[in-house]
This record gives C-alpha cells, sequence and structure tokens, in this order.
C-alpha cells in the first residue's frame, strides 16, 4: 500500500468513526447514550495512561486516583455555584502538578516497584476521598453535580451531554496526536525502549519522566471532571484500585503504545460487559476469560492484531515485488 | 594543541574489586587514541566514568578545561562528547531516521520548541545525509530493530555522530562487525575525523583496527596503564606482548 493510499484509509477510518460516534446515539436507548459517554469520559483517561505507560514506558497504577480527584474536584466546585469549565481547569493543573510529584519515585524505582509505589498512591487518594469528610462529604459522597450549560444550552439531557463529552474526547484526542507525533513522543519512546543510551544522547530523562506522568494524570483529571456530571453522584468507591485496574486493561487490550490502543480498549472495557449481561452471573468469568485469550494470541492487545495483519500484506507485496524483479533478471 | 579531554588519577572501586585503579591521560584535538587491554581490565568502566554513567569513586574528568565530574550523561553529551556502549544501544521499535533524529533533537532548540515545532526537528536532512554517509539509504525507514546485527552497530556508531559532537569514545565499535564492514566502519571514522575534525577514543580488541586507525595507543592492565605511545611502539613493548598481545 503506498503512503497516499494509507493516508486515504486513515481519513476514511476517521470519518466513519466520528459519523457513527455522532449519529448511533439518535438512535440509542438513554442507557445507550449512558454507556457511550462513559466509553467517551473513560477514554480520556486511558489515553492519559497510554502516555504514560504506553509511550513513556511509566508503570501506573495511580489513573483511577486522578479520575477520582478530577471528579472530586467538578463536584465539589459545580455544587458550589462555579462553572463546569473551572472544575476542568483546577482538576487539570491539580492532577498536572500531583502527577509530577508522582514522578520522583519513578526516577529511583522502575516495573514492579514503580507499580507499588503508584499502588500506595491510589490507596491513600482512596482514603482521603473517604475519610475528609470536611471535603469529600465522605462515604455518603456529593450527590446533585449538575450538569454544565454550554453555548446557552443545557446538556441535563443525555443526548447533549454526549455531545460535550464527545467534543472534550475530539480536542484530547487532536492535543495527544500532536504531543506524540513531536519529538517529545520520540523522546517518549525513547525513554521507554532503552533509558541508558537516552540519557547518552542528551535526553533529559528526568524531565520526560516527570513530563510523562503530569500530563498523563492531568488527562485522568480532566476525566474525573466529566464524570462526575454524567453519572451526578461522586462517592470513594468508584475510584478504587479496580477503576486504575480497569484503566489499565484498556490501555493493554487496546494495545500499550499505540495511538489508537485507548480507543479500542475502552470499548471493550465499557461495552462488552454490557453485551454480556445476558449470560448475568457468569459475565464476569466470561470477560475474564476473552480478555486472557486475546492476550495470549496477541500480547500487544487489538491494535497489535491489525499491525500485524498489515505487516503481513506489506511482506507480501515486497517479497512479490522482489520475485518479478528477480524473474525478469533471468529472462533477458 | 590542547587537551580536549583530561583525565587525572581516576579510580572506581566496585565493592573490593578495583576496576579503574588510578588511570590518568590527555587527548588532545583530532586525535584518534586507541584504548587496549585484556578483558575485565576497566575499559568499559572508565568510559562510564568520563562520562558520567558511573560516579569514579576519585579522581577528576575535565572537557576542554571544564570539570565535569558529577554531571549528568545527558549535560555531558550537550557539551559535544558523544559514546557509543560495548552492547549495542539502539531503539528497535523506532526506525533507522527516528533514530538518527532522537540522537540530535535535544541539541536543538527548548522544551517548549520541541513539543510545538516541527515533527523532525528540522532533521530530517542531517538525518538523510547520516544514513548515506553510513551506506544505509535503502533501510531508513525500517525499524531499526529489523536490521542485521552489522547494521545496528552502524546506526549504534552514526547515532554518536548525529549531533556533531568533537569527541566521540566508541566502546568496541568493530565487535561482531564482519571484515567488509570493518573497513567501511574505519573509513567512515577516519572520514569524520579528518573532515570534521572530530577526535576519537576507542576500545577496541581487533588489534588490525587499531593499528590501521589510532594515531596513539593507551595500553590498560588491572585498571592500571601499562604503556602508552605510537601504535607500533606499543606493539614492540614487551611488557604489553606479555600481559596482551601474547607469544
Ligand atoms: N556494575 C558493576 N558492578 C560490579 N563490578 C563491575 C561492574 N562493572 C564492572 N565491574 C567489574 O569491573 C571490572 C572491569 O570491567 P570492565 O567492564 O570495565 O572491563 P573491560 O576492560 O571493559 O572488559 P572487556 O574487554 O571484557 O569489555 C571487571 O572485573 C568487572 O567485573
Ligand atoms: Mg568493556
Amino acid at each position: 500500500m503506498s503512503e497516499a493510499a494509507r493516508t486515504r484509509l486513515n481519513y476514511a477510518g476517521v470519518a466513519i468513526a466520528l459519523a457513527f460516534l455522532i449519529l448511533a446515539p439518535l438512535e440509542f436507548h438513554r442507557y445507550g447514550i449512558y454507556i457511550l459517554s462513559q466509553w467517551a469520559v473513560m477514554t480520556i483517561a486511558a489515553i492519559g495512561l497510554n502516555l504514560t505507560l504506553g509511550y513513556a514506558g511509566q508503570v501506573s497504577l495511580a489513573q483511577g486516583a486522578f479520575v477520582g480527584i478530577g471528579a472530586y474536584c467538578a463536584a465539589i466546585l459545580t455544587t458550589q455555584g462555579w462553572p463546569l469549565i473551572a472544575a476542568i481547569a483546577l482538576a487539570l493543573v491539580l492532577c498536572f502538578v500531583i502527577g509530577w510529584l508522582l514522578g520522583y519515585p519513578a526516577l529511583r524505582v522502575q516495573h514492579h516497584y514503580l507499580a507499588f509505589v503508584t499502588l500506595a498512591f491510589s490507596t491513600l487518594a482512596f482514603l482521603v476521598f473517604r475519610n475528609e469528610s470536611w471535603l469529600t462529604n465522605g462515604t455518603e459522597g456529593i450527590d446533585g453535580v449538575p450538569r454544565p450549560t454550554v453555548l446557552g444550552l443545557s446538556t441535563t439531557p443525555h443526548l447533549y451531554y454526549y455531545y460535550f463529552c464527545l467534543f472534550m474526547l475530539a480536542l484530547v484526542t487532536l492535543a495527544t496526536l500532536g504531543l506524540v507525533r513531536s519529538p517529545w513522543g520520540r523522546a517518549f519512546i525513547a525513554l521507554r525502549e532503552n533509558p541508558l543510551r537516552a540519557l547518552s544522547l542528551g535526553v533529559d530523562t528526568r524531565r520526560y519522566i516527570l513530563m510523562a506522568f503530569a500530563i498523563g494524570s492531568a488527562l485522568g483529571g480532566l476525566a474525573g471532571a466529566l464524570y462526575a456530571p454524567l453519572v451526578g453522584l461522586v462517592e470513594p468507591p468508584a475510584f478504587t484500585l479496580t477503576l486504575s485496574l480497569n484503566l489499565l486493561m484498556m490501555v493493554i487490550v487496546g494495545g500499550s503504545g499505540y495511538f489508537l490502543g485507548p480507543f479500542l480498549g475502552g470499548l471493550v472495557a465499557v461495552l462488552l460487559p454490557e453485551w454480556l449481561r445476558v449470560v448475568d452471573n457468569y459475565y464476569l468469568i466470561l470477560y475474564a476469560l476473552l480478555v486472557m485469550g486475546l492476550l495470549i494470541y496477541s500480547p500487544t492487545g487489538l491494535i497489535g492484531i491489525v499491525d500485524r495483519f498489515l505487516v503481513d500484506r506489506r511482506t507480501r507485496a515486497a517479497s512479490a515485488a522482489r520475485a518479478a524483479a528477480s524473474a525478469s533478471i533471468e529472462r533477458p | 594543541m590542547t587537551a580536549v579531554l583530561e583525565v587525572s588519577d581516576i579510580k572506581k572501586r566496585f565493592g573490593g574489586i578495583h576496576a579503574v585503579d588510578g588511570v590518568s591521560f590527555e587527548v588532545r584535538e583530532g586525535e584518534i587514541l586507541g584504548i587496549i587491554g585484556p578483558n575485565g581490565c576497566g575499559k568499559s568502566t572508565l568510559f562510564n566514568c568520563i562520562l558520567g554513567q558511573l560516579q569514579p569513586s576519585e579522581g577528576e574528568v575535565k572537557l576542554d578545561g571544564r570539570v565535569t565530574t558529577g554531571m549528568r550523561p545527558c549535560d555531558i553529551n550537550k557539551l559535544g562528547v558523544s559514546r557509543t556502549f560495548q552492547l549495542l544501544q539502539i531503539f528497535p521499535k523506532l526506525s533507522v531516521r527516528e533514530n538518527l533524529i532522537l540522537a540530535a533533537q535535544e541539541h536543538k532548540g527548548t522544551m517548549m520548541s520541541r513539543l510545538f515545532g516541527p515533527r523532525d526537528a528540522g532533521l530530517n536532512g542531517a538525518a538523510d545525509q547520516m544514513i548515506a554517509f553510513f551506506k544505509l539509504t535503502h533501510l531508513a525507514d525500517e525499524l531499526a530493530g529489523g536490521l542485521s546485527y552489522g547494521q545496528q552497530k552502524l546506526l549504534d556508531a552514526a547515532m554518536a555522530f548525529m549531533a556533531g559532537p568533537r569527541l566521540v569514545l566508541l566502546d568496541e565499535p568493530a565487535g561482531g562487525v564482519n571484515l567488509t564492514m570493518l573497513g567501511n566502519l574505519r573509513d567512515r571514522l577516519k572520514a569524520f575525523n579528518e573532515e570534521r575534525g572530530a577526535t576519537f577514543v576507542v576500545i577496541e580488541h581487533n588489534m588490525d583496527f587499531v593499528m590501521s586507525l589510532c594515531t596513539r595507543v593507551l595500553v590498560l592492565a588491572e585498571g592500571k596503564v601499562l604503556a602508552e605511545g605510537l601504535p607500533a611502539e606499543v606493539r614492540a613493548n614487551p611488557a604489553v606482548i606479555e600481559a596482551y598481545l601474547g607469544h
């Protein structure tokens, strides 16, 4: 496939996906729209984790905690009469700073040690959500989180709030695409692939690691700030380690380090459990089996399967071209 | 002639092992200094101490008269000193071109300009030149991980030259490279030295390679300098023959 053909195919794919995301909900029930909104929100959080983990190679089990911080920002501020946009700004800044600080342990420890450090942070955040009642209203949580008015239009109807979330997802997608395609994206990958060599080539690995944590966490915070008005009730159990693990699974099932990974992983994590509801109590078991099967077949996730298919085709095309070339040499 | 690199009395201990035990030498502008010595005599450790991968237990390193001991490798690299490692160190999931762009992108602009500026940081042309120089043109857009060992070794060396360094430290550049490729590599290094005035320090076990490339040779044994001189002198030195060359 030529470069131009591939670009055209990409554009076509994006157009179809976008058309689906915009038009499909018009036919959906309220619940369907709600589920799709959840996909959009959690995909933003997964995109953030994919930057930290997939691109920069820094293991984090704390993304759910950042979603929680963002959600509490939104719940606390908007129930006090602040606009959601202010809460979003606060969530971004706060999670950026906390994410930056959480990056410091990563300068000293890696892999499973880093997983434990971020896991401890995740637990800490949960304890703060549950125990600091003066701020978070403790186990009761904060109810009645209002939805924003955008361009004079109330987003209280599910459909309108869905479009708002979709718009935010589009913004995040474009910004992240710009980031991973910039020299920063290359530096992140270098950090993941070979930090020793990167450092010897002038890559300030310390600064990039902190940035990878800060930006990834800020996106977690943004997702949280969108999540609060979506569900209306913000309470501690939503932001336990389970959420972090779910986000981690989205990234890995989709394809860690691939740009489209979180989008697909998000689909699997949000939609599959809904579809599997028909099998009732067995759905978690079935879900777990499906995920295990996928990762055994393709450790690089869903995108990995697509990628392998494309590479196969390219290799076959190349060997066909070579065969044709040698045949024309033999026949003078 | 000025000394680009001055190493004074570097020592590095690992527990009870004196890996480097008081090594001093100078490298002058435009020189190609070879470092030879038996396995485990401290050559790679010496490089790591010079470039900040390891902190020496004692001693001092100066680049252009400036003390660099204690500086981080990325900051030392930005002073115009680059290196290769004994074991191949490339980025397998990046293309050959991307490997080369990465090798120089941090030397240009600021963090902000690298975030909002062009994707190739303005280095595409330079990368293409380097790719052509190392005769890798047909592989420019292949993933580096898919190259043969020898090709990866060339890429590894090419990366060290991307940012236009004044001083390059190469740890066994010829290891695992076939004879044709070896001649090729030697010619590339010589060309860099002559055309761009780059200074080299080369660790190498391949004596033909050392003798035909280097202008001066330093012999290490058990963490100490055993001998130093022109290639021919060193080869004739009885102590060196005893400790390293054999026969
Ligand atoms: N990180 C380390 N921890 C402990 N000991 C080390 C470490 N690095 C090197 N050494 C020891 O220091 C000594 C010198 O090792 P070094 O790698 O510098 O040798 P070398 O001269 O490069 O050898 P070769 O020719 O085999 O590459 C060896 O005895 C080695 O075991
Ligand atoms: Mg060595």
